[in-house]
């Protein structure tokens, strides 16, 4: 089987810091269930590994009886008969032996194939269900790295290695017998070989793996200096960093360099190594068997007795021997690689059995025509039970209501849109939409009442298009363009290169922080959504235009109840009511006019302008 | 590939005597079926007899020794050149890098600067190991293994003459056909890799539009795409080993019948025979050595092309031609003469065009303007982070490009819109103003930027380590730090992009009035979407389309600029209903 190329990052077969799985046996179980719906054609690959590996003893045997013929006590023209039937049945054992790896080959290539495509998609799925909690406290990389390299671990075990073992085990075994059957005391001296070669190759691949070890260490260190220099590459050019960079990095890529060469080198010499001993195996069986066969011949061991070989006994010993090491070779490089798939399938298990947001009972209620009636009742929360954001929370929004939330950075204003989306539960205290729980509001439909922009904007890889169709997936070209104007993105979608049809790359590198906030909010107010929450929706773009947004806007908010947030006060100075949040606690609340007559918290941060003006 | 040639040079010797040593490897191979078939043929023989033999078997374990030795030093020397060339190359490029200029950096794009400088340079790395120790090794392997077949016996080794052509046509053509399927393949596999990454991203987004069936479907398409990108290209590499082993049988089959019907009339020994197919096989696998290192090769290929392009790219902005390197910014004076400015010079619209302004020395220069009219390109043109196109910005009087582009960054303070933070601690990342400074210093550029107080209610104080990026501090806090690690520049002129637009307003107007009261000797430019950020400013410039609209103080522009007032009243109560 050829190598394949890997999904991720390259993995470093046999020498890789090895992954220790925790549970075999259950793991095994499972990836079976994921075989299983190819078990006949598993049954095929394992029947044909079988008769493959087979064919090969055979064949290598077949040799002996041809070789004997030819230095038989029997006609010239009997023996090259006897040959052309011998090398006959050898062709046809050949074929068959062929025909079964082939068959072998392209079956385990369509089951590994097809198990990994069942596996990503069940994992993918299963991260589609999981909370926003755990994508919060999960790093992204890592995820990646479940379908990428674990995945990729588990492939490269379904591709080759099962067979190989099987294989391997059954040439290894069979080997020994057909030596025995030989020659016993020639089949003894090549067995004694097996534990120094197994002890060797043990000890190198011992110290290969801690050298391998310290290896990904610093290449580790060194790809996160990279990561992190080249992603602030400006901020290094604008403060005159570059040459402290070369230098820094310099010294961790001479790091690198030192334990690399080490770890390779400890890696390159196995193959060496081994070669060389199954070289002294082949040695010494070939002269111990040369002089068996001499002492045969000079009549010193008996024909037929204990130990007595002929010419083409040695020639097949001597081939067996060769080979010998090989399977040897292979099952212990197998068994790290098996390691690490149970390990990489461990970690993929581990994601799938995290428990899925989605509700449990099923007797939940779907909304239907929601008026966006929200109320929040002393809402206490904390993203850790021991850390609390949020303490008794107690606020209302009618439908066409537009309420502010203000604070500084840290206050929970953020933490309340994640409640009401239901990204997080509450710890105490409840949260209704028109006057239901929205504990008991099936989840779906909850989030579908719901249209969110968020700062961070979020763009995907597709068509300007596309990418505010996003919020409603029926809606037409005329109308996505509509809600295009209403976020004041029209007239930039226009200007681009292929104007609606423009393909935006998944971080939206072409554009600038405030165009992709507009696209977000067209996204949003394409959404037909009764309840729009606003999470510093604007903060990258100016006021002139965040006017002619709210303008826009205010058309669609007029049935619709909204959440804003913002620094930027003169956003949100027409709202309904405005909270301040301070440490978790609504401070003050009322209305533009009312808090500044307060001269509170509000004030305060009002006059922060006020003082300048 | 000639530009690599510089990168093997230094370590010549390596590269020449790591391979060579392997022939010693490849001359043992060659050399033991042989010796094994004399004892055979002659010593199980009258004429032999145990001495020959044992003779023999110590011959072979010199050979052996031999080997041994070449063949871990033949590793050891492969090794060192593979890993010195590879690290040499990754300092090149991440140099080149340090050297590039906005304009390329933007070209290249980060991410896929970041997989050159990880992925492709280890992928050369191990392509370049395997192919030093395969280089020689097979096709010594190949040319002795012919070469001992013949000499043992012509006829015999002559069905080679047939099989391996047959065998190389077969494997070429193979490769040929699974070449462009394996490219579907990698686009597969970086497709969805680069799906999933986005649903991971957008979590949010896609929770609260509930597209999770949208999401799955779409994964679902990528992640079919690639399983039936991957089997057809296995199922034409698992031709290969079928063939390799039919050609290798069928050698082997052809040379017993022949080899059988020449012992038989005692013109050939058994052991010779039996070394010959010994080196038919060793010959043909040799042959599919070589073809597995071409087939991984071909992905090296593209990573040797990927490195190449960064290491040829011109930095396209250097201090080369400047007239005054040893000028340093003394004053502060900034001058803008008829500058246009766009990215590329194939965009068809100028995103600064003819804008002409000055900034004293130790004044403060507001810019206004809606989302899109150029404000953050026109203060990038002050460092030289990126050239005009026409025009000519000038700092004390001085063309910026004849400042050592050293001195001139020394001489500007800039905090970037999308700035970051590095990991380490938080004076650590505070030095990068200021390698040398002490630790008063920092905190008094601390207290300046308003950001002491919350460092020193951390537990660790100055010496908190902040986490990637700065994710451990929140959006004004980072803010906050990034102009306090500007400040400690001590810098003639400081730039402020939209910097303080996480900051609480009562923070923003405390660093305002520190800018001010403090920072008399340094000219400030300061680009804010409130107004109130640059309403005492000593000369505030509108923008609109690239274009100057507006330019004087506050009470003028009010009078004067209708862009000006709009922006103005759009924040203002006047106009609130």
């Amino acid at each position: 089987m050829p190598p394949q190329p890997g999904m991720g990052n390259k993995n470093h077969g046999r020498f890789a810091k090895q992954q220790k799985p925790k549970n075999i046996r259950s793991s095994i179980k499972r990836l079976f269930t994921y075989v299983s719906r190819d078990k006949y054609l598993v049954v095929l690959a394992m029947i044909c590994v079988v008769i493959s590996a087979g064919a090969n003893l055979a064949a290598t045997y077949m040799i002996k009886p041809i070789i004997d013929n030819l230095g038989a006590d029997v006609p010239s023209s009997q023996k090259v008969i006897d040959l052309a039937f011998g090398l006959l049945r050898m062709a046809s054992i050949y074929l068959v032996g062929i025909l079964a790896a082939f068959i072998q080959a392209r079956a385990m290539i369509s089951v590994s194939q097809r198990t990994l495509k069942r596996l990503r998609e069940e994992l993918f799925s299963k991260l589609q269900e999981l909370s926003v909690r755990y994508y919060d406290t999960n790093a992204a990389g890592d995820i990646m790295s479940r379908f990428t390299n674990d995945v990729d671990n588990i492939g490269q075990m379904f591709d080759s290695t099962i067979l190989q073992m099987v294989s391997g085990m059954l040439s290894l075994v069979g080997s020994v017998v057909l030596m025995l059957v030989t020659n016993v005391p020639l089949a003894l001296v090549t067995l004694i070989l097996t534990p120094v070669m197994a002890f060797v190759s043990g000890s190198i691949a011992k110290h290969t793996r801690k050298y391998f070890g310290k290896q990904q260490a610093q290449l580790g260190a060194v790809n996160g200096y990279i990561e992190e220099t080249i992603s602030g590459q400006k901020v290094v050019k604008v403060f005159n960093h570059e040459l402290a960079a070369k230098e820094d990095f310099n010294k961790l890529n001479n790091e690198l360099r030192n334990i690399q060469v080490k770890a390779q080198f400890m890696g390159g010499i196995m193959g060496p190594s081994m070669n060389a001993l199954s070289q002294v195996s082949y040695t010494v069986t070939a002269f111990i068997g040369s002089l068996l066969v001499l002492m045969t011949r000079i009549g010193r061991i008996g024909a037929g007795s204990f130990g007595a070989l002929g010419v083409g006994g040695l020639v097949v010993f001597v081939n067996y021997s060769r080979q010998f090491s090989r399977p040897i070779n292979e099952i212990s490089n197998q068994i790290n690689v098996v390691m690490s798939a149970l390990a990489g399938a461990e970690r993929v298990f581990a994601v799938m059995d995290e428990k899925p947001e989605s509700e449990t009972d099923s007797n939940k209620v779907v909304l239907d025509k929601v008026h966006g009636d929200v109320v929040l009742e002393n809402v206490t929360f904390g993203y850790n039970p021991d850390k609390i954001i949020l303490k008794n929370i107690s606020m209302y929004a009618h439908p066409g209501q537009k309420i502010a939330l203000v604070g500084s950075t840290g206050a929970g204003k953020t933490t309340i849109t994640n409640l009401i989306t239901r990204f997080y539960d509450i710890n105490s205290g409840t949260i209704t939409v028109d006057g239901t729980d929205i504990r008991d509001i099936e989840r779906d439909s909850l989030r579908k009442n719901i249209a969110v922009v968020l700062q961070d904007t979020h763009l995907f890889t597709g068509t300007v298009m596309e990418n505010i169709r996003y919020g409603r997936l029926d809606a037409t070209d005329e109308e996505v363009m509509q809600a295009a104007r209403t976020s004041c993105a029209h007239s930039f979608i226009k200007n681009m290169p292929d104007g609606y049809n423009t393909v935006l790359t998944g971080d939206g590198a072409n554009l600038s922080q405030g165009q992709r906030q507009l696209l977000n909010i067209a996204r949003a107010a394409l959404s037909k959504a009764p309840i729009l929450i606003l999470d510093e929706a604007t903060s990258s773009v100016d006021t002139k235009t965040e006017q002619s947004i709210n303008r826009g806007m205010d058309a669609l908010m007029e049935k619709r109840t909204t959440f804003v947030i913002a620094h930027r006060l003169s956003t949100i100075r027409n709202a309904d009511a405005i909270m301040v949040l301070e440490d978790g606690e609504i401070i003050e609340r009322g209305t533009h006019d009312e808090l500044l007559k307060l001269k509170g918290r509000y004030f305060e941060l009002y006059t922060g302008i006020k003082e300048l003006e | 590939m000639s530009k690599y040639l510089k990168f093997i040079k230094p370590y010549t010797l390596y590269f020449i005597i790591g391979p060579i040593l392997m022939l010693t490897e490849v001359a043992g191979e060659i050399v033991l079926p042989r010796l094994v078939a004399d004892m055979i043929d002659i010593g199980t023989t009258a004429s032999g007899g145990q001495w020959f033999i044992t003779r023999q078997a110590v011959i072979m374990i010199g050979c052996i020794c031999i080997m041994i030795a070449g063949g871990i030093s033949g590793h050891y020397f492969s090794i060192k050149a593979a890993v010195n060339f590879s690290s040499d190359l990754r300092k090149a490029v991440f140099d080149k890098v340090q050297d590039f200029s906005f304009k390329n950096i933007d070209s290249f794009s980060t991410g896929s600067l970041i997989t050159r400088l990880t992925n492709d340079i280890t992928q050369i790395m191990n392509i370049t190991r395997m192919g030093l120790i395969m280089a020689v090794r097979s096709p010594g392997m190949l040319i002795g293994g012919i070469i001992m077949a013949f000499s043992i016996n012509k006829s015999l080794a002559s069905v080679l003459l047939v099989l391996l052509p047959v065998l190389a046509i077969s494997i070429f053509l193979i490769m040929r056909a699974a070449m462009p399927r394996f490219g579907r393949m990698q686009a597969g596999i970086d497709n969805l890799n680069s799906k999933t990454q986005e649903s991971i991203t957008n979590v949010r987004v896609i929770k609260s539009f509930v597209r999770r069936d949208r999401e799955k479907e779409k994964f679902a398409d990528a992640n079919g795409e690639l399983c039936d990108a991957t089997l057809s290209a296995m199922k034409v590499m698992v031709c290969i080993m079928p063939i390799m082993t039919l050609c290798m049988n069928a050698a082997t089959i052809i040379t017993q019948w022949r080899g059988g019907n020449l012992v038989i009339s005692g013109a050939l020994d058994v052991g010779s025979l039996n070394a010959v197919v010994q080196y038919i096989t060793q010959i043909l696998s040799s042959l599919m050595m070589v073809s597995m290192v071409i087939i991984n090769s071909s992905r090296a290929i593209t990573s040797f092309k990927r490195v190449g392009e960064v290491l040829d790219t011109v930095p396209d902005l250097t201090d080369a031609d400047a007239k005054c390197k040893d000028k340093k910014v003394e004053n502060g004076k900034v001058e803008f003469k008829n500058v246009s400015f766009r990215y590329h010079t194939s965009n068809a619209e100028n995103v600064l065009s003819d804008v002409s302004f000055v900034a004293e020395a130790g004044k403060t220069l507001g810019i206004v303007g809606v989302t899109g009219s150029g404000k953050s390109s026109l203060v990038g043109l002050i460092p030289r982070l990126y050239d005009v196109n026409a025009g000519e910005v000038l700092v004390d009087g001085i063309n910026v490009k004849d400042y050592s582009l050293e001195h001139l960054r020394d001489g500007v303070g800039m905090v970037l819109q999308k700035n970051v933070l590095f990991s380490g601690s938080i004076a650590e990342n505070m030095r990068w103003g200021d390698a040398d400074a002490d630790m008063d210093t920092i905190r008094r550029a601390a207290s300046l930027a308003q950001a002491d107080g919350f460092v020193t209610s951390f537990t660790d104080g100055y010496e908190t380590e902040l986490g990637q990026g700065g994710s451990n501090v929140s959006g004004g806090q980072k803010q906050r730090l990034c102009i306090a690690r500007a400040l400690l520049k001590q810098p003639k002129i400081l730039i402020l992009d939209d910097s303080t637009s996480a900051v609480d307003t009562a923070t923003e107007a405390q660093i305002r009035k520190v800018l001010s009261e403090d920072l008399k000797a340094t000219t400030k430019i300061i680009i804010a979407q409130r107004i109130s950020s640059v309403i005492d400013a000593d000369k505030i410039i509108v923008l609109s389309d690239g274009k100057i609209v507006g330019e004087g103080t506050h009470k003028e522009l009010i009078e004067s600029c209708d862009e000006y007032k709009d922006i103005y009243y759009s924040q203002s109560e006047k106009q609130a209903s």
